[in-house]
């Protein structure tokens, strides 16, 4: 049996998953947790404990995770990539949009 | 599931609430009267002798009440009060709410009894007396629908929000089905989801309380310009402040939250509660939330839960006075570096080996063990941390207090 890489699901609602291990792009991953399909594909590369869209998600719709809206998105996400920063954003607080989004830290600060 | 099998024998209490444990508790008013307090307890001989007490000479009512609501906590069998002799605090009123809830109690001065040496000789044979005296308390048959159980995490990780606090919100909701009580805090880790909160209020007044205890932590966020997440919270993977604090509230479940519990304060019903730690606004201004991880499973006891969950991805080794810890993880590497004080592994779940149904049913039997006598690994080692800071709280959720207008409401 082939070792996948796993994503987990937390609630049947969610249309992301977690990543466990880093996960190249073209890369099978196992999905565990609540969902119904057992596997998806990476479109593209997602970083260890971020989140894949499990279904294709267009720009405005919710992101959901354990059931409930943790924000919304800014872009068309396709089913299989990467979902942070640069596709979704706050509905709540204003300035997780403008960090950068492989280290997190802040770009609305001058460092002078 | 089963649930016929989930009793147990526990100790009857005068005010109808039954223990898990029976445990004589030595309580220090004043820092002056620890050691003495300290050496009895460990002369005693006996894992069911411990101790709590308060550091401050000059007293606190937040202080105050937690020592009693911890005198009053259904596991606490005998009371042995220990004080210096001038200290604000009195050791005489604290035994004396001991004999009221029917439990036996001896207190003393450590200046009239003629010192250190005398004192311990006299607290160790009372404290033998009442370890005889417990032997005779009436047990009763419990369940789940008698417990009271608390929940905080500490050392989180990315596994604390998708499996720790996951497995601790699904049994949540099994207690509460199963007629129990389970109490969560943190609202400063709620930050973005009062909406959420609100909708699962019971009625209107658990939806104002719930509001003004979400504000009120909002605004001592404000105060001191500190949101619970940081730049390596979304290098790990976490996108927004919704997200990080889903991972935290999730361990409260899904079912009705009936109201918001102060610190000291005892459930009016059964059902799911939050705890609010976050200090009230006066004139002295905030204080701190939660100093630490055990000043939370202090708070949760302080609420009479008769166990406290500590969920932690990184892993933490600290217990709890009066209620037994127990600690959840939900990372197998911590799981198998610190198995001997980690309880609980909830990481099968992110590899799909079991399913969260079967995850819950693993904790409920855990629990069900506990609550029958097995130990906790931290109560096996003898960790009995407790933590009791000088602080300011209200009694019941206040709005407001008229004589300071604008100090959060503006």
């Amino acid at each position: 049996m082939e070792n996948h890489k796993i994503a987990f699901q937390i609630h049947q609602r969610d249309n992301v998953a977690t990543v466990l291990e880093k996960a190249g792009q073209g890369e099978t991953i196992d999905l565990t947790g609540d969902g119904k399909e057992k596997k998806i594909t990476a479109v593209t590369e997602i970083p260890t404990g971020h989140k894949i869209a499990l279904g294709d998600i267009a720009s405005g719709e919710n992101i959901i995770k354990y059931g409930v809206v943790i924000g919304r998105a800014t872009a068309d996400i396709p089913k299989g990539s990467w979902v942070h920063l640069h596709v979704m954003q706050s509905i709540y607080d204003q300035r997780s949009s403008h960090l950068d989004i492989q280290t997190g830290a802040p770009k609305d600060t001058r460092y002078e | 599931m089963k649930r016929e099998k989930w009793t147990w024998q526990g100790y009857e209490r005068q005010n109808g609430i039954p223990g898990i444990r029976n445990h004589v508790l030595v309580i220090y008013t004043v820092k002056c009267s620890e050691f003495v307090a300290q050496k009895i307890v460990e002369q005693s001989g006996s894992r069911d002798v411990e101790m709590i007490g308060f550091d401050g000479c000059t007293d606190n009512q937040y202080a105050v009440d937690m020592l009693i609501s911890l005198i009053r906590h259904p596991n606490t069998g005998a009371v042995l009060a220990v004080g210096l002799g001038c200290e604000y605090i009195q050791p005489e009123w604290l035994a004396q709410i001991a004999e009221k809830e029917g439990k036996p109690a001896r207190w003393m001065f450590v200046q009239e009894m003629g010192g250190t040496r005398l004192s311990i000789r006299q607290g160790v044979a009372w404290v033998k007396e009442m370890l005889e005296e417990l032997k005779a308390t009436p047990r009763v048959s419990m369940g789940l629908s008698d417990l009271i159980i608390g929940a905080e995490c500490g050392g989180s990780d990315y596994t604390s929000g998708l499996a720790g606090n996951v497995a601790v919100g699904r049994f949540f909701d099994c207690l509460v089905d199963a007629g129990g009580t389970a109490i969560f805090e943190e609202i400063v880790e709620a930050v973005g989801l009062d909406w959420l909160l609100k909708d699962r209020a019971v009625n209107d007044k658990a939806a104002r309380d719930l509001q003004v205890t979400y504000d009120k932590a909002l605004e001592y966020c404000k105060s001191v310009r500190q949101y619970s997440v940081s730049p390596g919270n979304f290098a790990g993977g976490l996108s927004t402040i919704e997200e990080k604090s889903m991972g935290a509230v999730i361990k409260s479940g899904s079912r009705p939250i009936q109201g918001v519990l102060k610190v000291a304060g005892s459930p009016k019903h059964k059902g799911l509660w939050l705890l609010d730690s976050t200090p009230d606004p006066y004139w002295m201004q905030f204080g701190i939330t939660n100093p630490n991880d055990n000043e939370g499973l202090m708070d949760l006891a302080s609420c009479g839960a008769h166990m406290v969950f500590l969920v932690t991805g990184r892993g933490n080794v600290v217990g709890s006075a009066v209620a037994p810890c127990v600690k959840i993880t939900g990372n197998h590497e911590t799981y198998q570096r610190m198995e001997e004080d980690m309880d609980f592994d909830a990481s099968p779940i992110l590899r799909g080996e079991v399913s969260q149904e079967e995850l819950t049913l693993r904790l409920v039997e855990y629990v069900a063990a506990i609550a029958s006598g097995e130990l906790t690994k931290s109560e096996s080692l003898g960790h009995r941390e407790f933590y009791i800071p000088y602080k300011y709280q209200e009694k019941e959720v206040v709005t407001r207090r008229t004589c300071e207008k604008n100090v959060w409401t503006e």
